[in-house]
């Protein structure tokens, strides 16, 4: 299985990256070469075998419904790069979003 | 061609639980922006999320209310995109293992039964609120961030607007009734996206749907669905073809506008959550949960036509919103009759809450005030007359009906000592309607009976007068 | 201060004795950072004010005999972070990023007192393994300045190598601990996972990651783990095992441990001097009254792909809240919310991150879910079970840390897979959750060889055992690097 630049290209706005003409050829150049050092898991046989996702003993940790104050928003606003009278604000959604 | 229409629902609630969903920061509405979160609500480096097991018992509650399959081998799933109001560019959700599976509910439309499939149902997080402003930004508020919702898919079993106006009725009210969510619309604490499509009668394949999304209002949801059936028929009609696109219902206009045609489905690259353990759901967990769940509104007006002698209507009213019935229940169990507490909540305090545009839960009456008034009706305390006055008193004031009566002197006058000595000055000084009464004249009474009872202001009971007075008539 | 002549217990000695003020010690430790720092390059940023006002205060109330920590200065990798203390993971996207709370194994050691005297570097974000990736400056090994320190606890490593502190903390996602432990010939512990809370760790694959100590001997190192184990509540994935003393029985007594040794971490691909080193390590333990057998490991060489598809794609979800709007990096020029994200996150990370978050993202597109992640996740249980497997027989598995002594500067960072492949020998241990540690076993060319040990889960204890005997019975913990030492 290969990749090609626009498939590289797709991944890339899904992921929010942007790469110029030069890095996109790198890129996919390298991608190819790690795609084909996966593509030795096909041969192992996993037919009915359980996928692992997590490699805790912890199983069914969960925490009771005690509510916490919060964190002070002062606090919570010293990183933000810019922010007005308690909201974080960021450039304008050209697009609705996607989501609830 | 004659079509028949599909109507998907999914309906997010959003729960009452004291903590959010996967960090201890509180559920709170109407606080000022960005006070009400933590390090983990914003996504800060390092930081995990908990799951709040409250919200899992809630999810759980409502899954068996709406006779849902429990899943019991359970974890969460991240739903990647990003959003600013979105701070981990993931949303935690269900996707492969929903906390309820195969439910259903019933709704009635012109008096038709049907029950209406639910596919499945998953806990997950509320995102937080962004404000766009017309000075090209965008402000971000992430207080509802966390937010537990339950997210409730039908299956394709609804087929037109007025049962999709049901549905969302009848899911509202047994949402309610599982004390999960107050379910408040206004608030936004209910969310619908629906999606519509039509196929030719007989046809084995859906058509081809659109999508209406954050509907949260019913009558929007009625109304979009409507006009977006036509105008599905209305394109399919002319030799047009329906695209998978996204539409706004617009209110002015009664019509669906679009938004954006989909290309393609949207690629969230869900995956198992990695920060939370998998959760396993035993059976007596599940029934420790069925128990905590209140009687549901289908059981309450049962009991209230066979053992409270309720008819089959007015028990369907007072069961319509948890708030109501669970007034009526504690008016009656303040030792109020349960007849005379179903017609005052239905007429005076319905009538009130309409002129007022109030809530019953924004009135100032409580259930013990109501069943305190209407005892002291029953024992004649006051009359009905009277009862009027007091009860624009205690639902506009909180004030204690007793003891209000008794300070305005309302109290019913039904001493024969206090009352005779006022009947026989009466009778004396309207001789001509005694001697009328005396030839047969019934219409003397009502006439002596009016002058008794402006002479007490009112306050006479007509009952004992009565009496009294026939009393003192047959005498003379 | 001469770290080479000190180990905890007797730092601690002269502390409670008052024959060194932490005060002193804190200074001395800034003057080894200053006069080696600037070959080596472990710090990234330095919290000298902090940590004299820290050492004063401690000197005021006295150190107490029952808290051997108290008063000891720590390096600390940039991914853990520390309030007030700018924690930048080595990334450009985070580096003026001023965390406002501390990461609860920086809670633990607070509370122990011990003092923080900076921030160490890494590859960005922990991707890597030979520290390159770092978007602020390269650290050099302590035993060669031409060759890379490892990674990604590159900083961490060399930083206890070359004397400038006695103890660091390091994460380890595929190997970043024990790798450039065994480049530098020191002694670094990848927890069981669960075992140390992740809360505060910058996360760069959840399922993956701990964090764990690196220090030059075995008690030093049990000292430190002690420190900063035990369930947390505000990490799920912790678990409430008790947390034993893994000092208690360190008494280089191991007669009768079984040990195994895996076939696949022998083969062609481990250099010949580093196949010695071990061979002659089997024969120690032999003598020290061990057993030792050789076992397999059949899905091992799986082990590389299964984690670059798992890492990759839980770091592209984990990487995703980089987004300019609420810390980190925001590109100036921008006029929308899409240049927002775009243009931030690409001016904010380095290849070796993009590359990861690509491959992350590919790996959970609808298209290639299957036949990647979950593919990837099938073969990470097979993996698991092989490990169940020996480990039912045995109590420890013995074998290189890594199949090379450290590569020159600037030799595979343009070769992914070259650089992937190092990390061969330590993956599957990660991804079962096993606790393993990396210890020195010899040297090649003046470099340090390490040797690993892995245990059950949990059984932190058997594996710390082992690398003592082991330690007693040799002197390869004694070198010192020919760049230390004599200052």
């Amino acid at each position: 299985m290969a990749i090609s630049a626009s498939e590289v290209k797709h991944v890339a706005s899904l992921a929010k990256l942007a790469f110029t003409d030069e890095e996109l050829q790198k890129f996919t150049g390298q991608m190819d070469d790690i795609i084909g050092m996966v593509q030795q898991l096909s041969e192992v046989d996993t037919e009915g075998v359980t996928v692992t996702t997590h490699v805790t003993d912890a199983i069914g940790v969960m925490r009771e419904d005690v509510a916490v104050t919060g964190t002070a928003r002062e606090e919570l606003m010293k990183n933000v790069p810019q922010h007005q009278d308690g909201y974080i604000k960021v450039p304008a959604i050209i697009d609705e979003s996607e989501e609830a | 061609m004659n079509f028949e229409t599909t109507i998907g629902l999914e309906v997010h609630i959003e729960m009452k639980t004291n903590s959010k969903a996967f960090s201890a920061a509180p559920v709170k509405y109407g606080v000022e922006q960005n006070t009400n979160t933590n390090v983990v609500d914003w996504g800060f480096p390092g930081v995990l999320p908990t799951i709040n097991k409250g919200a899992l018992e809630y999810g759980m509650r409502a899954a068996l209310a709406l006779n849902c399959e429990i899943t019991k081998d359970i974890h969460f799933d991240r739903k990647n995109y990003f959003y600013p109001d979105n701070p981990k560019a993931y949303q935690i959700t269900q996707s492969q293992t929903p906390i309820g599976r195969n439910g259903w509910l019933e709704i009635e439309v012109d008096g038709k039964k049907k029950k209406i499939g639910i596919e499945e149902m998953h806990v997950e997080e509320d995102a937080g609120k962004n404000t766009h402003n017309p000075d090209g930004y965008s402000y971000v508020d992430l207080n509802r961030q966390g937010t537990p919702l339950i997210e409730i898919v039908s299956k394709p079993d609804i087929a037109s607007a007025d049962e999709a106006y049901a549905y969302l009725v009848r899911l509202r009210q047994i949402i309610q009734f599982t004390g999960v969510s107050d379910v408040k619309m206004e608030e936004g604490s209910m969310r619908a996206d629906v999606n519509v499509s039509v196929r030719p009668i007989g046809s084995d394949k859906f058509g081809t749907k659109t999508e209406m999304k954050n509907l949260n209002s019913f009558e929007h949801v009625r109304k979009g669905t409507q006009y977006e059936a036509k105008r599905q028929q209305r394109v399919l009609l002319s030799g047009g073809e329906i695209q998978q696109e996204t539409r706004r219902f617009d209110e002015p206009s009664g019509e669906t506008i679009l938004m954006r045609v989909k290309e393609g489905a949207s690629d969230y690259r869900y995956f198992p959550e990695p920060d939370i353990p998998p959760i396993h759901i035993s059976n007596d967990w599940i029934e420790e949960v069925r128990k905590s769940i209140p009687e549901m509104p289908d059981k309450r007006r049962e009991k209230y036509v066979v053992s409270w002698g309720i008819p089959e209507y007015d028990a369907g009213v007072l069961t319509q919103t948890k708030e109501m019935s669970d007034f009526f229940e504690e008016t009656v169990a303040n030792g109020a009759d349960a007849k005379l507490a179903a017609n005052w909540l239905m007429g005076e305090v319905n009538a009130y809450m309409n002129a007022n545009k109030l809530e019953l839960l924004d009135t100032k009456l409580t259930p013990e005030h109501l069943a305190s008034m209407i005892k002291l009706i029953e024992d004649g305390t006051i009359s009905s007359k009277i009862a009027k006055k007091v009860f624009q008193e205690i639902i506009a004031n909180n004030s204690d009906p007793k003891t209000w009566v008794e300070e305005k002197g309302l109290v019913q006058l039904s001493d024969p000592t206090v009352l005779e000595p006022i009947i026989e000055t009466i009778l004396d000084n309207n001789e001509k309607s005694v001697d009328d009464f005396k030839n047969g004249k019934d219409r003397a009474i009502g006439f002596l009976v009016g002058q008794i009872m402006k002479e007490t202001h009112g306050k006479a009971n007509p009952k004992v007068v009565n009496k009294l007075l026939m009393g003192s008539l047959k005498k003379r | 201060m001469d770290y080479f002549k000190q180990d905890l217990a007797s730092l601690h000695n002269l502390l409670v004795k008052k024959e060194l003020s932490v005060s002193d010690l804190t200074n001395a430790t800034f003057d080894n950072i200053e006069k080696r720092d600037r070959k080596i390059g472990a710090f990234l940023n330095l919290n000298k004010e902090e940590a004299l006002k820290k050492a004063a205060k401690l000197d005021e109330i006295g150190i107490s005999a029952d808290n051997i920590l108290a008063g000891i200065p720590l390096g600390i990798k940039d991914n853990i972070v520390t309030k007030n203390l700018v924690t930048t993971a080595a990334s450009k996207m985070l580096e003026n990023f001023n965390p406002i709370y501390d990461a609860t194994v920086m809670e633990k050691l607070n509370a122990l007192q011990t003092i923080t005297v900076g921030k160490t570097n890494m590859d960005e974000f922990a991707m890597g393994g030979s520290t390159e990736s770092s978007a602020f400056k390269l650290t050099k090994n302590a035993w060669n300045q031409t060759k890379v320190p490892g990674g990604s606890s590159g900083g961490s490593a060399a930083a206890v190598a070359s004397g400038e502190v006695i103890a660091t903390l390091g994460s380890d996602t595929g190997g970043s601990i024990r790798q450039p432990a065994a480049y530098n010939g020191i002694v670094g512990v990848k927890p069981t996972y669960g075992r140390v809370s992740r809360y505060g760790l910058i996360a760069f694959a959840s399922s993956l990651d701990q964090i764990g100590p690196l220090t030059r001997n075995v008690k030093d190192n049990a000292i430190m783990l002690n420190a900063i184990s035990g369930m947390d509540p505000r990490d799920s994935t912790s678990s409430n095992q008790a947390v034993p003393d893994f000092v208690a029985k360190l008494d280089g007594d191991i007669k009768g441990m079984k040990i195994a040794v895996p076939t696949e971490y022998m083969g062609e691909g481990v250099a010949p001097e580093i196949r010695a080193a071990i061979k002659q390590a089997i024969t120690t333990f032999e003598k020290l009254g061990a057993t030792v057998d050789e076992v397999s490991l059949p899905h091992s060489k799986y082990g590389v792909p299964v984690y670059y598809i798992i890492a990759s794609s839980e770091a592209s979800s984990n990487l995703q809240r980089f987004d300019g709007i609420r810390y980190g990096h925001r590109a100036n020029d921008v006029r929308n919310l899409e240049d927002v994200y775009v243009k931030s996150r690409s001016e904010g990370f380095g290849d070796e991150v993009k590359r990861r978050i690509m491959l992350g993202t590919f790996s959970l597109s609808a298209g290639t879910y299957d036949a990647f992640f979950k593919k990837a996740a099938q073969v990470r249980t097979l993996i698991c079970q092989d490990f169940a497997n020996v480990f039912s027989d045995y109590d420890l598995i013995l074998g290189p840390t890594s199949p090379t002594t450290a590569f020159g500067i600037g030799e595979d960072i343009n070769d992914p897979i070259t650089m992937y492949m190092n990390d061969i020998l330590t993956i599957p241990v990660n991804l079962a959750g096993l606790p393993g540690m990396s210890l020195p076993a010899g040297f090649a060319d003046g470099l340090p060889i390490g040797m690993q040990l892995i245990a059950n889960r949990f059984d932190e204890e058997t594996m710390y055992r082992a690398g003592y005997a082991f330690e007693q019975a040799t002197d390869f913990h004694k070198e010192i690097p020919t760049f230390g030492g004599q200052d």
